[in-house]
Order: structure tokens, then sequence, then C-alpha cells
């Protein structure tokens, strides 16, 4: 056992963290230290920078413009990003829909999406949620009707991140109503400009906008546009799910929130001190600082495992558990910190990130994900 | 950056758990808890010709010049076990002879506890120290080239099976360390079963006269307890990694065979997700666990391993607790008697919270190491 990276390891590390150094444009490490909006331009700005470098897609095969890095590599390079203050890659596209292409599309699909994919071409959003289907997310019942060498698809989608950017809007629908619930689900990729598209905006409590109802009037999706057979959306939604779950956890993102939580807070003062000096206060940054020296570890521990041709099992789940709770309580005490004379950015920031441990798989599903595939309860 | 054990230690933790499997199940442990001498010798005979004595000492004593990391096997399935033999406190004391202590000591201690015919015990602790290291009352005086040793050790563990203590005193307001017979005159002690089964005894030093080849060193001894004492909360972390495994998994296979309402009760979501809970728990104790240990092995400063130790105390007391809490909630009550192992391990794991400092202690001293 040995905890240290190796110079290899360390080698890669400094060359992504110079690259970082000379690549990321300040305005947008500055918008993302001060939590400021980051537009649609902002993020696509970031994405063809690394695309241009040929880093947006590590984990894609090389001959679609992967690296050939492997799981730590991955890590390292994710941790450096989070760490510099890189805006956050958009997920939908490159670590969504790309490997469902990889996986189950056929050969024009893959032609045709993946290099826009890459370079940035298209923004995509996901169309899972909705109003009765969130967490029981095969009970969906948008319908896919099929007319000749299309589908007729109606039905209302929510929760829909960044639909009001995107271009391309992948879709589970359901094809088949007579069949098991999770037998009749069909996976379509729809042009968001496709006529009986209406986005709809929801407010959230921040007040910021970030999620959208989309919905679906007689929406016409060429029948060339399914990937894999008809009910085979079930099967791919579960070979999402278990993709790319090691890099839940943020490390680096937390990382740079922690340090700055304890200048911020050091900065505060309490009865004359820094608020850093309150024994209260302190053992909470504390607790935390120790919390995420754990997930690191713990990280490390499944991804070396992975490397090593052992992939973890469902217990990886754990790592969106603890890294949401980790991103909370930095909201949260950063909120804490700013006290009652701080803006009121601070408690919209925490008032935002409640989302996180309820998106993607809420906490609970993940608990129910642990205690089913790897406690067998 | 790897976590697999080399085969070498891969090969010591199987031949350690095989041993912990065949001649150390839970009945046999409960009648060497409620044996006179609170151990085994027999299973004492068996670590060192397993070779677990001699892990952490130099070559050049004898030893397998081992570490921490070594040792984690061993401690996780000690662990698993609630094996109460002296085995943490006879490394501890050991080593410090090894680190402190004149060639004729070293010699005249480290093979004997390496072969398993030494056992030692730390009389370091007083009665309002709390967890500081630093507060000693009792005191070493001179008379003529002897020593007398007088002041009162609080709680420690083993005593009675020692051979030799390690007892630390205030010589002038250095902090000096004694390796002192257990049977010299002068020292009395007034021992008892633990909370978790071990022994331990307050140890009594009324004039205790040793000359002057007792003393371990010449200087200070604060920094060599404080290493010997982070070296000793990585252990006791892997330790408790081991005893949550146990509990776990005596608490998940309760939940798949114990019955109510017509169905296992583990098909209840209340209890699968206090279940996972404890589960995230293990693998974050234990993640901090292995890095305490590779950092006492290695960390080249001591505030750094310091800092390190402190940390995974931290997360491994809360871990302690939560996991020894709702194993025996989960069992019912089942869980509250003492026929189950589990209650057994609830004990164990409450005192591992405690030792060496519990999360209070250590978050004071992972702040000021900031």
């Amino acid at each position: 056992m040995d905890l240290n990276y190796s110079a290899e390891e360390r080698a890669f590390r400094e060359e992504v963290r110079a690259w970082l150094h000379a690549n990321l444009p300040d305005d947008l490490r500055d918008k993302v230290a001060a939590y400021a909006h980051l537009s649609k331009e902002d993020l696509l700005r970031w994405h063809r920078i690394l695309a241009q470098k040929g880093w947006i897609a590590p984990s894609w095969p090389r001959e679609w413009g992967g690296t050939g890095w492997d799981p730590v590599q991955r890590y390292i390079f994710e941790e450096e990003a989070g760490y510099a203050g890189a805006p956050p890659l958009v997920p939908f596209g490159l670590a969504m829909c790309g490997p469902v292409l990889l996986r189950f599309g056929t050969p024009a699909q893959k032609e045709h999406f993946l290099p826009r994919i890459y370079n940035g071409d298209d923004f995509w959003c996901q169309g899972y949620s909705e109003p009765g289907s969130g967490s029981d997310l095969a009970s969906l019942s948008t319908r896919a009707t099929r007319q000749g060498d299309h589908y007729v698809v109606n039905g209302q989608k929510t929760w829909t991140t960044l639909a009001h950017y995107a271009d391309w809007i992948f879709c589970l629908v359901r094809t088949d109503s007579g069949a098991k619930k999770q037998e009749g689900i069909s996976f379509l990729l729809i042009d968001m400009k496709t006529a009986g598209i209406t986005v709809r905006p929801l407010r959230l409590m921040d007040g910021g906008h970030e999620v959208n109802e989309v919905f679906l009037d007689d929406v016409r999706v060429p029948v060339d546009q399914r990937v894999g057979d008809e009910g085979m959306g079930w099967t791919i939604a579960k070979y999402l799910l278990g993709h790319e779950r090691m890099n839940t956890a943020r490390i680096g993102t937390s990382r740079r929130e922690l340090e700055n939580l304890k200048q911020f807070a050091s900065r505060q003062k309490k009865g004359g001190r820094s608020l850093m000096d309150d024994v209260r206060f302190r053992d909470e940054v504390s607790r935390l600082e120790v919390e995420l020296m754990a997930l690191e570890i713990t990280n490390l521990r499944f991804l070396d495992q992975l490397r090593g041709g052992r992939p973890p099992g469902a217990e990886v789940s754990m790592l969106k558990i603890k890294g949401t709770e980790i991103q909370q309580r930095l909201t949260e005490l950063m909120m804490v910190a700013a006290g009652p004379a701080g803006d009121r950015s601070f408690a919209d920031r925490y008032a935002n990130f409640r989302k996180t441990s309820i998106y993607a798989g809420s906490n609970e599903i993940q608990r129910n994900i642990i205690a089913k595939m790897s406690l067998g309860l | 950056m790897k976590f697999d054990f080399t085969e070498e230690q891969r090969l010591l933790a199987d031949s350690v758990r095989r041993f912990v499997a065949q001649d150390y199940p839970f009945d046999a442990r409960r009648g060497i808890v409620e044996s006179a001498e609170g151990f085994s010798p027999r299973v004492w005979a068996t670590f060192a010709e397993l070779g677990l004595l001699g892990i952490p000492f130099a070559a050049d004593d004898g030893g397998f010049g081992g570490g921490a990391v070594d040792l984690m096997p061993v401690m996780e399935a000690f662990g698993e076990a609630l094996v109460v033999e002296p085995f943490v406190p006879t490394l501890m004391a050991g080593r410090l002879v090894a680190r402190l202590g004149s060639p004729a000591a070293r010699a005249q201690v480290i093979p004997a506890v390496i072969e398993g015919r030494m056992k030692l015990a730390l009389a370091h602790a007083e009665h309002d120290a709390r967890y500081d290291l630093a507060s000693v009352e009792a005191t070493a005086t001179r008379d003529g080239s002897d020593w007398r040793l007088t002041g009162e050790k609080c709680a420690v563990l083993h005593a009675r099976a020692a051979d030799a203590l390690v007892v630390s005193a205030r010589a002038k307001g250095t902090l000096a360390l004694f390796l002192v017979g257990r049977d010299r005159a002068g020292v009395e002690l007034h021992g008892g079963r633990t909370f978790d089964g071990m022994r331990a005894a307050d140890v009594i030093l009324r004039d205790v006269r040793v000359d002057d080849s007792a003393r371990l060193g010449s200087a200070d001894a604060l920094a060599a307890l404080e290493a010997e004492f982070d070296f000793a909360t990585a252990l006791a972390c892997a330790e408790a990694v081991g005893a949550m495994k146990s509990a776990n998994g005596a608490t998940l296979e309760y939940l798949k065979t114990r019955k109510q309402f017509g169905v296992p009760i583990g098909a209840f979501q209340a209890l699968q997700h206090r279940m996972v809970d404890m589960v995230i728990e293990y693998e974050q104790a234990r993640s901090m666990a292995s890095l305490a240990c590779a950092k006492v092995d290695t960390a080249s400063d001591a505030r750094e391993r310091a800092r390190i130790v402190s940390a995974a105390k931290i997360r491994v007391c809360e871990a302690c607790r939560r996991v020894s809490q709702e194993s025996v909630q989960l069992h019912g009550g089942m869980g509250m008697t003492d026929e189950l192992k589990v209650s057994h391990t609830f004990r164990r794991l409450t005192v591992l919270g405690q030792q060496f400092g519990d999360a209070d202690h250590h978050l004071e001293r992972f702040a000021s190491l900031g």
C-alpha cells in the first residue's frame, strides 16, 4: 500500500496544472470563484478550449477523441480542473448521450453526433423526469406512436436542466403501453427546433433559472433518431446510471471551496476575534475537512480497484451521497460565516445546493441502490 | 498510488485471519476474558510463532522492520475477533525502549518481546491528564546514582499481565521514561476488567527504587511519546475498522434472517438506509485508517503526522459511535444481550472511540496544527 502518487502521476498532475494555469481564462475562473451565473457562451467557450486541446472527452475511445488516460489520471484531471476553478462541463452530451451512442448507436448516428458533441456544436439536455415520474422513472408516460418512418411524441418532461440552451434533447419515451413498464420504453434523440416543443422556465427558490418544463405536442421524430431497438430504453437508462459514477464526488471543487471558506471565515469577526478562532465554528469546519479527506481516499480506493480490473459495485453510489453532503455543508457554512451582514448570494447558493442531494438519483435512491445491489437487501 | 498490500503482507494477513478463525472464535474469547489472567498464554505464543510481535521493530533489534501498514491487516483481524491480548501496549512500550533505550536495554527487552517471552505495559496516563500527554505529575528524584519514582498511573492496560512497565515521571521538569519490573518493590496494582473485556490497573508507585540504567534516554521524552501514541492511534483506527466490519456483517445477516410482519426486516427501507449509512461509515473510517497508517510510517515531519492521525481519529470516533449504536439498535432486544457478539463489539468500539483521545481532543489538536 502506497498512498503517494507515483512519479508519473505527479508529472501528469503538473502537466495538467500548468496547462490549466495557461489556458483557463481569468474571467471564467473569476466568475466561478464568485459563484456568478455562467452563460451558455461561457460554458461553450471552456468546452471548446478543452476540445482544441483534446481533453474534452477523456473516457471516450481514442478513435473518437478520448485521451487513453487511466481512471486515476482522469480523476487527477477532474480534481485539478475543479481546484483551478474551471467551469463545470455540462454532462448531457459528453458524459451521457456520447457514451450511449458509443455503446448503442448506429454507425451513422455515431458519425453524425459524436464529433458535434465533442466540438460543442450541439448543446444537449436530458429528457428523463416527468411530473408523475421522478424517482420512479420507469413509470414515465410520454408516448411515442409510430407513423411510417416517424414517431409522434406527446407528453411532458420536467426538471430539464439547461433545456433553454439546448439544441437537442435525448428522451425516454413509452413506445409500448401494453408491456411491463420497464419494457415499453425507447430512447429518442430529438431536435429542440422541431415543431411542437415548448420550453417553459421553472424559477427556483434562489431566483435562478436552470431547469425547465419541456412540453411535447405531436412532435415528429424520424425513426432513425431512435437509439437501440424499440423497447431498449430502460436498458440504456440503466447503462447510463452505471456510467461515470466515479466522478460524482467533486473532490477538487470541494477542496477549493473549503480553502475559500477558511479564508473567508478567518476574515469575519466575532467578539473582536476571527471566526476561525470560535471553537464551535472551527470544529464544524474541521469535521467537514476530515470528511472530505476521507472521501478523497475512498474515491481513490474505488479508482484503484477499477484500474486493477476489479470494478467496485454499487457502493460507489456513496461517492454521490457523501460528495453532495459535503458540497451542501460547504455552502451552509459559508452562509453561516457570512452572518447577518452577509450578502444574500450566500443564502441563495445555500438554497440552490439543496438540489444536489435530489438530482441525478436522490440520495435516498442511491441508498436503495446500495441496499439492493451491494448488500442484497 | 496503490492500495493493495504486498504479497508478503497478504500472506501474513491470511495466516492471522486463519489463526483467528480457528483459535479465536467468540466462545474461546469469552473463556479468555473470564480467565484469571485475562489473556491466553497460548495465543500469545502463537503471536510470537506467526512473527506478529516482531513486525514493528528494526531488523537490527531482531525485528521485521515493518510499520503500521504491515500491522494494519493484523489489527483489522484482531478488531473483527475482539482480541483481548496485550498486543498494542506491548508494542508501544517496546518501541519506546527501542527508540530511547541503551543498547543494553534494547538487547534485554526487544528480542524477549519478539519471542513472546516478555509482555509490556505503558504506565503513562494520570488521573487528571485526560488525553494530554505532557500532563505528568509522577516524579523521579535522584537518590545517589539511583532514581526513586513516586506517583499514580491510571487505568494502565494489561499492567498485571506485563513483565515490565514503561513508566513516565518528571525528573526536574523533564519528562523521563523508566523501564520498571512489575514486581519491583513499591509497585502496587489495583486492577479490574474494563468495559470491553480487557484488563487494566491503576499503578501506584511508592518510592520505587531503580538504578540509572532503567532510564530510557536522557532527553525529554515527550516527542517520542507523541510519535508512539500516533503510531498506536493509527493501529487503533485499523482495529476499529475490523470491529466495524464485524458489527456490520452481523447486522446485515440479522436483517436478512430476522422475520417480522411475515418478511425479513431487511425488506424495510427505514432499516435498509440505516444499514447503508453504517457501510458508508465503515468505508470512510477505513480510508482514514489507511491514511493514518501510511502517514505514521512515512511522514517526515511530526506535525504532518500528527495532523493526519488526529484527522483519522476524528473520523473513526464518529464511525465507532454510529456503527456501534446502530448495530445494537438494528438487532433490537437481542443486541442488548451479553450472549451476542454484537454487544461485545459495541463495547469495544465504544472504548476504541475514546482510546488515545476522543473526537474533541483530536479536533483541538487538528485545529492547532492547521
